[in-house]
């Protein structure tokens, strides 16, 4: 016992000094307790927000595009896409095998109630493995309203599919106004600023035309919400800290009714016409034809609809009444009429004989008559078009003074609506033939260039200006789209709209000489012998006035020479000549201008004047910058011949508002073919 | 503990209680601290599970009540019985232990399981109890002056280091520095001179450049990331960093029951096992983490009182090494949790979830209360009574 009794008391005092050791050990956890969640709280309480929150931003709905009577030309529409959240379906599957087994399932019972294609079912697949399980995987969007409801009514039996809705671009009127508006598609790689909006998956910017233009205006300003994400970044809550706000809605100068008609009045064709207010510089209608879908390029193209887009020799996707450039032929006289009368090397009624050609040198001009005119003064040279009466205006004047004289009627100018893909043209002279091809500039070039031929190229829109300002009485009157400024500044929006703009300004020709040469307009349409004759327009009071003009497309000249052929309807289609048209009305006060052009078209007075007739005919009835809608003079209140030209569109209008529904329907379904994206 | 001696009857002295009686000496108070603990582990894990019974806490709540009957049963075992089979008892948890080197099934990147049909046995947490055993009869049996010479050590030392490299090997540094650890601690409260320590404190020491080399890599790579932890947050610094932030971020009253946001959106590792202690702290705050370990504190000073008032070396051995292994549970668990050590996967006792843990120390605790019962039973150098 006295052994015992000794290891006690060693044990003991042992005992002590580890439960000593023990106790400044549980210290030491409580001294760091204390120092972790007392002394360094506030510092690990910013750190777990940190955590716990991400900020996320909310893409702000996008401005609508109106035309100048509100009618809208963009919105934006909801769309319903069905989704899969993987983990919903995928809970007791372990092998990849039984894990595509239980999608296939989902997907056969979805599969009952909405389409699927096989690429459809191989492409849900591939992005359910490349994400997280909790991230849903899109297996079909722009789902129509009864699909969307029928699978309402089924999800008890379709585990994990969810039906999500967001905002898509939607042009109501499908390719009727394509260029001008142009369309959204999502951000490249070389268009990121930095603005994290922009990263957003699904966010779309303006590419093209007013979409471009106004991106800034209409994109609006995105807002946040704070989201309480768990260590994998699945989403737990969601807090709404700050609204998205939408963007500005932009109001256009155009007429959608007048630009719908002008659409379809020229839809077979390769063709583009600008329709403007010529006191205002408000444009009505700018169609350009052969159009696209801007509806296809929200929910993205398929390689082969972009294939077939780029290979379409009537190049849908230029907008070619701004971004084409033609010769403009005789509708370039008046340009050179004006020259001359202000050079003073032509009187008013001084008369040119036209034997038929005209002799310079050893090289002859002829005329587009064989025979010829005969004697003719400046009235009778333009309604009848004669080419040796220009080219006589043009040696007696000289190409610098033509320039000059095209240049104050927007030719070769950059009048602009600020548009993308916009050419400014050219009109040459001397000194910028020296300063690009380094040569002197011959008198055949100066003849050629009075009639509107060589160098000189205009867009359909400078033509429209042109002949907007050789009849409001000479003022420079500039092309407008919108009023609004492109940038989404405040103050620059009460300023626009406050300020009235400013009255054109006086371009200094004499009123006697514009009115020699709007008589000679008058005539080409009314007079006995015009070369638009057949497209006056038969209502009394509504006489328009205008300018043929046929332009060689420049290769076939020397093809001509060799081969022989003459008549147009025997050469290949891109081949022929460019039909040109440019015409005002109402001749007793004059309000509104057009430039026509049907590319490959053939003539003038045949190709070009009859449908810019039809579509001047339907700008006096609507009469936009005058009336609202509503307001406008019935077509059964026309005399029967007009009202006959109109119906024949508008009948076609009808049908074929019918099939761009048709059409609107099938994009939205071919959005989910199976081709390669 | 004179007390003790005088008013107990020699009935007592001897061992020859009836079952009743022995269920009536058992310590109460004890048993319901403990299973107090444990149900603190099950209001946890139900809400580790973000306020579900499954998949943990009802687990846990049946071992707790196996543990809970294995616990009085051992009580209740005559403790002769214990020292006479504590040779055994070590010697069959050995095999097991090689038994799961050369069979085991791979869990966890370690060998550590075997498996018995309807168990998933560690033999290595069970090897805690069974070298506290046997060291407590080798040292039991020897005379004062034995455990002055250094020869007589051997034995103990082998027993230790034997287990100890078939622990690290597995590889689990955690159970191999606590087998290690709890060794110590009985040999020296029964003796073992103090410059003993210090030498084979030095010959560690000078191990640790040669065991460098036979560290896993991810081991390494712990002691590396727990010397410099916000050096790589997102790596291997990750999960201290996440732990320290959870606490922190509790501060002194917490983030309220089943709110805590680093355990319930997941920024926090392995919440319901060896980081249960953040969870709670973060959850209950400083108040919750006190409270916590003041309970522990209480079961630890109930470990020192029974092994004090008992009255054969054997008994007074169990009870302060089986005190010890669970100070060193709690130790290393909470140190780990808070960045004070490195990581080294050991669960917080009687609250992670965990089966082979929880039944090792509710038997820990059993052994405990069988030497409370048997305090005063007179007991020979082999076990046998007075010999």
């Amino acid at each position: 016992m006295q052994r015992d009794g000794d290891r006690s008391k060693l044990f003991t005092r042992r005992a002590a000094v580890l439960g000593g050791v023990q106790s400044l050990l549980v210290s030491a956890l409580v001294g760091r307790l204390y120092y972790l969640q007392v002394v360094e709280s506030d510092r690990y309480k910013t750190m777990a927000e940190d955590n716990r929150f991400n900020l996320r931003l909310i893409p702000p709905p996008r401005g609508f595009i109106v035309d100048r009577f509100g009618d809208p030309l963009a919105i934006n529409r909801q769309n319903y896409r069905v989704s899969l959240i993987a983990e919903d379906i995928l809970r007791r599957a372990r092998t990849s095998s039984e894990r595509d087994a239980a999608v296939a399932v989902t997907l056969d019972a979805l599969g009952r109630i909405v389409p699927l294609s096989d690429y459809d079912r191989v492409r849900v697949l591939r992005d359910m493995k490349r994400r997280r399980a909790f991230v849903p995987v899109t297996i079909r969007e722009n789902l129509t309203w009864e699909e969307m409801a029928s699978i309402q009514v089924n999800k008890p039996t379709l585990p994990g599919i969810i039906i999500e809705e967001g905002l898509t671009r939607f042009y109501p009127k499908g390719p009727l106004a394509a260029h001008l508006l142009g369309y959204v598609s999502s951000v490249s790689e070389e268009e990121l600023t930095g603005d994290p909006l922009l990263e957003l998956p699904g966010f779309r910017i303006g590419k093209q035309g007013v979409e471009k233009v106004y991106d800034l205006v209409l994109r609006g300003q995105s807002g946040t919400s704070r989201v309480e994400v768990n260590a994998v970044g699945r989403v737990m809550d969601e807090q709404t800290t700050e609204e998205a706000r939408s963007g500005r809605e932009v109001t256009l100068t155009i007429d959608m009714r007048l630009q719908e008609f002008a659409s379809r009045r020229l839809q077979d064709e390769s063709a583009s016409v600008v329709v403007m207010d010529i006191h205002t510089g408000e444009i009505l209608a700018l169609a350009s034809m052969p159009a696209y879908d801007p509806n296809a390029f929200t929910r993205g193209l398929t390689s082969q609809e972009w294939q077939a887009l780029m290979a379409n020799p009537r190049s849908p996707l230029t907008n070619k009444a701004i971004g084409g450039q033609y010769s403009p032929g005789s509708t370039f006289k008046m340009v050179v009429a004006l020259a001359g009368l202000e050079a003073g090397v032509i009187k008013p009624h001084q008369t040119v004989f036209c034997p038929g050609h005209m002799q310079l040198g050893s090289h002859r001009f002829h005329c587009w008559k064989r025979g010829g005119h005969g004697s003719l003064d400046m009235v009778e040279a333009l309604a009848q078009s004669c080419d040796v009466f220009f080219y006589e205006v043009a040696r007696r004047c000289g190409i610098d003074r033509i320039a000059d004289m095209a240049r104050r009627f927007g030719i070769g100018e950059p009048v602009s609506l600020g548009l993308p893909g916009e050419r400014t043209g050219l009109m040459p002279n001397r000194a910028w033939k020296s300063a690009t091809m380094g040569d002197v500039w011959h008198q055949g070039e100066t003849l050629n260039a009075g009639i509107g031929q060589g160098y000189v190229l205009t867009t359909p829109l400078q033509l429209a200006v042109m002949t907007s300002r050789l009849v409001n009485g000479g003022l420079k009157v500039d092309p407008i789209l919108s009023r609004m400024p492109t940038k989404p500044s405040p103050e620059g929006f009460l300023a626009a709209n406050a300020a009235d703009p400013a009255p054109p300004a006086s371009m200094g020709i004499a009123k006697m000489h514009l009115d020699v040469v709007r008589a000679g307009m008058m005539a080409v349409v009314n007079g006995a012998r015009g070369t638009a004759r057949a497209a006056a327009i038969p209502v009394p009071g509504w006489e328009m006035g205008g300018k043929t003009g046929t332009t060689q497309v420049r290769r076939i000249s020397m093809r001509e020479r060799e081969t022989g052929v003459r008549s147009q309807d025997e050469l290949p289609w891109e081949l022929r000549n460019h039909a040109l048209f440019v015409c005002y009305a109402p001749e007793s006060a004059p309000r509104y201008a057009l430039a026509l052009c049907v590319e490959h078209g053939g003539g003038g007075s045949s190709a070009a004047a009859p449908i810019a007739r039809d579509i001047m005919l339907e700008t006096l009835r609507l009469d936009p910058s005058r009336l609202r809608p509503g307001e406008e003079i019935p077509v059964s209140a026309l005399p029967p011949r007009a009202r006959a030209l109109l119906e024949e569109t508008t009948g076609a209008v009808a049908a074929g508002a019918a099939d761009a529904s048709d059409d609107a329907e099938e994009t939205g379904d071919s959005g989910d073919t199976p081709q390669a994206r | 503990m004179r007390h003790a001696h005088e008013f107990s009857s020699p009935r007592l002295r001897r061992g020859e209680l009836s079952l009743g009686e022995k269920f009536w000496q058992i310590s109460w108070s004890l048993v319901l601290l403990v299973t107090l603990t444990g149900c603190v582990g099950l209001v946890m894990l139900y809400s580790a599970a973000g306020g579900d019974w499954e998949p943990w806490a009802d687990r846990q709540a049946v071992r707790l009540m196996i543990g809970f009957v294995l616990m009085v049963g051992i009580a209740v075992v005559d403790i002769r019985f214990w020292i006479r089979n504590a040779y055994t008892f070590y010697a069959v948890v050995l095999v097991l232990l090689v038994a799961v080197e050369i069979r085991g099934t791979i869990g966890m990147g370690a060998q550590r399981w075997i498996d018995l049909g309807f168990f998933q046995l560690q033999p290595s947490e069970v090897m805690k109890l069974a070298l506290v055993l046997s060291l407590a009869r080798y040292y039991h049996s020897a005379h004062p002056d034995d455990v002055r010479r250094l020869p007589f050590l051997i034995p103990p030392a082998l027993m230790t280091l034997v287990p100890f490299a078939l622990v690290l090997k597995q590889p689990d540094l955690g159970t191999g520095l606590m087998l290690v650890a709890g060794a110590a601690a009985v040999s020296w409260l029964a003796g073992v001179r103090i410059w003993v320590f210090a030498l084979a404190g030095i010959a560690g020491l000078g191990a640790i450049p040669v065991a460098w080399q036979f560290l896993h890599d991810y081991q390494k790579q712990r002691v590396l990331t727990f010397l410099n932890p916000e050096s790589d947050p997102l790596g291997s610094g990750y999960h201290i960093l996440q732990s320290k932030i959870a606490l922190g971020s509790g501060g002194v009253f917490g983030k309220g029951y089943m709110n805590g946001t680093q355990a319930h959106l997941n920024f926090l590792p392995e919440k319901q096992t060896d980081f249960i202690f953040t969870m709670l702290a973060e959850e209950f705050g400083m108040v919750g983490g006190l409270i916590l370990l003041s309970l522990y504190v209480i079961l630890l000073i109930y470990g020192f009182a029974i092994a004090l008032r008992c009255r054969h070396q054997f008994g007074r051995l169990v009870a302060l090494g089986v005190s010890t292994m669970f100070f060193l549970y709690v130790f290393i668990n909470i140190a780990m949790v808070m960045g004070l050590i490195p990581v080294v996967g050991v669960p917080l006792p009687l609250i992670s979830y965990g089966g082979t843990a929880l039944l090792n120390l509710m038997m820990g605790f059993g052994l405990l209360l069988c030497v409370f019962v048997h305090r005063d039973v007179q007991m020979g150098r082999r076990g046998g009574f007075d010999d």
